[in-house]
């Protein structure tokens, strides 16, 4: 098995994330078919493929079009950053066009085949040496001409003398529906070596895009249905969540919280590569956690990115200056970067990807992303654990810091959905709870979970004022607060309750 | 008559190539009454001529003129049809009809 996966090497195609799915790119010398529904990103797979391979690899590519007009290609796909018209002036880049021709009528008499196209195909591969050549796309060609059977036999020949020039082919194909036969026309029967499968599936109102390695003929690749996006000036970027590893270092340098008496609840501080997740009812302190975590950074000279989806730059700079943190110093001073989005402004792949970029562009000690719950407002249950993953396990990566808050729906208590999605991904998790004690409203603060370190049970009261959180006494005669059904016990009782658990 | 001016493309000297450019020829002389010009290009020779002409199949057989430009496809077995596609009327009858339904 070994030897036989060593035998068929691979060609990168430059589609970031991609070509990891694919376990180092595509078959060299072989044909790949590339299927997927309408307005599933095939051509622009198709020509990415030969766009990169001209801007990273320096390899010609030749695209064979049976649908859009080289113009209308040319046109399109400058707005994903590719200067296709640039490319041809160099040589590297070459149309054989075969789009249906507008307004000319044509009569079909006696046998035919499609050797002309061929003889077209061979002319322009030897005239700039490519090593690449796309097919947009297979369908197009079959409303072309009346006869299938032809068409498919002289695709079939086409496919064969690709593999005798040796040349690495994209085929796209266009399917009818997201989760049915491979393609129309079945013309996966001539491409039989390599499929892929793009999706653009529509779940509660979101689209979401998906792409599958259906199979590679003797070699290897990840299984199952991975997102990609779509970004302007970048193509197709792919988002191997499931497949990352879980091998990221951890450390035991302790960080602090910005609140002495939360590092000590929490045994010394925050570890340093850990991922905090802070839930909690609306207006019960999460942002403050977060500013206080920012702040405890900034204090030690680390540097600090907040992702907001909830405020406004302004409202977080006169938020953190009403406890105490001044934001605009620790930004002049280049230890903070605030970015303010609402998250109804791209899918959730592209947060992500815009998040990595500016994560990785920034490179800060301390992440935080207030809140994860506006962000869970766009996407499917499906998408955001995916995203979550994505992000949590990037920043472990980046050997960073990463706080997060997540809202409870009830005021009192109970779980967030969020919670529910993450907990489990999450190192550390901060429970900030209302508690309704005589007729007033108290906050209450315990650490629920500490990866690798003892921490303090109790729930205890915080208070807030113009210097930020205070953490005090334990909410001693109280039961029911995580539940969200604060019960009130004598003294006596808390006493009785003690000592039943004493040994005498 | 009008004056034609005919290319016909073809991919190597196949028994579907010879066939396309003896049933041109046959027809030429027969229905077009010697008004023609006509060039034939085999593809295998010449790919960048069919290049800029767009051509998939082989034979095709392109009317450059008279007006309008038209493509017939195939090995041009069926005279009536390669004579519809030139713009020519292939029998009186036929010429009835397609007066009738212009009217």
């Amino acid at each position: 098995m070994n030897e036989r996966v060593a035998d068929i090497s691979k060609i990168p195609t430059g589609i970031e994330g991609f070509d990891f799915l694919a376990s180092g790119g595509l078959p060299v010398g072989r044909t790949t078919l590339v299927s997927g529904t309408a307005g599933s990103a095939k051509t622009v797979f198709a020509v990415q493929f030969l766009a990169e391979g001209i801007r990273k690899f320096d390899q010609p590519g030749v695209f064979l079009t049976f649908e859009e007009t080289p113009g209308d290609i040319r046109l399109n796909m400058a707005s994903l950053g590719w200067d296709i018209a640039a490319f041809e002036k160099a040589g590297k880049w070459l149309f054989v066009d075969a789009a249906p021709q507008p307004g000319e009528e044509s009569v079909v008499t006696g046998t035919y085949d499609l050797g002309a196209l061929l003889a077209r195909i061979e002319h322009a591969v030897t005239r700039i040496s490519a090593q690449r050549v796309a097919v947009d796309s297979l369908g197009a060609i079959f409303t072309q001409f009346a006869d299938a059977n032809l068409v498919r036999g002289e695709l079939f020949r086409i496919g064969s003398a690709l593999k005798q020039m040796g040349v690495t082919a994209v085929m796209t194909a266009e399917r009818t529906e997201e989760y049915g036969e491979i393609s129309r026309y079945g013309v996966e029967e001539f491409v039989t070596d390599n499929v892929i499968i793009l999706r653009n599936v529509l779940e509660s109102q979101k689209r979401r895009r998906t792409m599958e390695i259906l199979k590679f003929r003797g070699t290897l690749h990840h299984k199952g249905e991975y997102p990609f996006t779509v970004m302007p000036g970048e193509g197709i970027i792919a988002i191997p969540l499931a497949a990352i590893q879980l091998k990221q270092k951890s450390s035991y340098v302790r960080i602090s919280s910005g609140t002495t008496e939360l590092d000590r609840m929490c045994g010394g501080g925050f570890f340093r590569d850990s991922i905090i997740l802070v839930s909690g009812a609306t207006g019960c302190g999460k942002t403050l956690l977060t500013t206080e975590f920012i702040g405890g950074g900034a204090t030690q000279g680390e540097r600090c990115l907040l992702f907001a989806f909830e405020e406004s730059r302004d409202q977080l700079f006169r938020n953190a200056s009403g406890w105490g943190k001044d934001f605009a110093a620790m930004e002049d001073a280049g230890l903070l970067q605030v970015i303010s989005v609402y998250p109804e402004t791209a899918s959730l792949e592209d947060h992500l990807i815009s998040m990595k970029s500016a994560i990785q562009t920034f490179k800060p000690n301390r992440v935080a992303v207030d809140s994860l719950s506006a962000l869970e407002r766009v996407s499917t249950s499906k998408g955001f654990r995916e995203f979550v993953i994505g992000l949590t396990s990037f920043i472990k990566h980046q050997e960073v810091g990463g706080m997060f808050t997540a809202t409870t729906p009830g005021l009192m208590g109970g779980e967030s959905v969020t919670e529910a999605h993450i907990s489990t991904i999450t190192d550390s998790i901060i429970l900030l709870r209302y508690v309704e004690m005589f007729g007033e409203m108290r906050c209450g603060l315990t650490v629920l979970k500490m990866r690798g370190s003892m921490h303090d049970k109790e729930i205890r009261e915080f208070t807030i004022d113009g210097h930020g959180m205070h953490i005090h006494q334990p909410f001693r005669n109280v039961t029911g607060i995580l539940s969200g059904q604060p019960r009130h016990v004598t003294r006596d009782e808390v006493e009785r309750m003690g000592g039943m658990f004493q040994e005498d | 008559m009008n004056k034609f001016v005919l290319t016909l493309y073809i991919t190597g000297q196949t028994p579907k190539s010879q066939r396309a450019v003896a049933n041109l020829h046959r027809i030429c002389e027969d229905d077009l009454g010697g008004q023609y010009e006509m060039r034939v290009i085999d593809v295998l020779d010449h790919p960048q001529l069919a290049e800029d002409d767009k051509i998939i199949a082989t034979p095709t057989l392109i009317k450059e003129l008279p007006p309008p430009l038209r493509r017939i496809i195939g090995d041009l077995s069926n005279t009536e049809k390669v004579l519809l596609g030139l713009d020519l009327q292939p029998t009186e009858g036929f010429q009835g009809i397609v007066v009738e339904s212009k009217t």
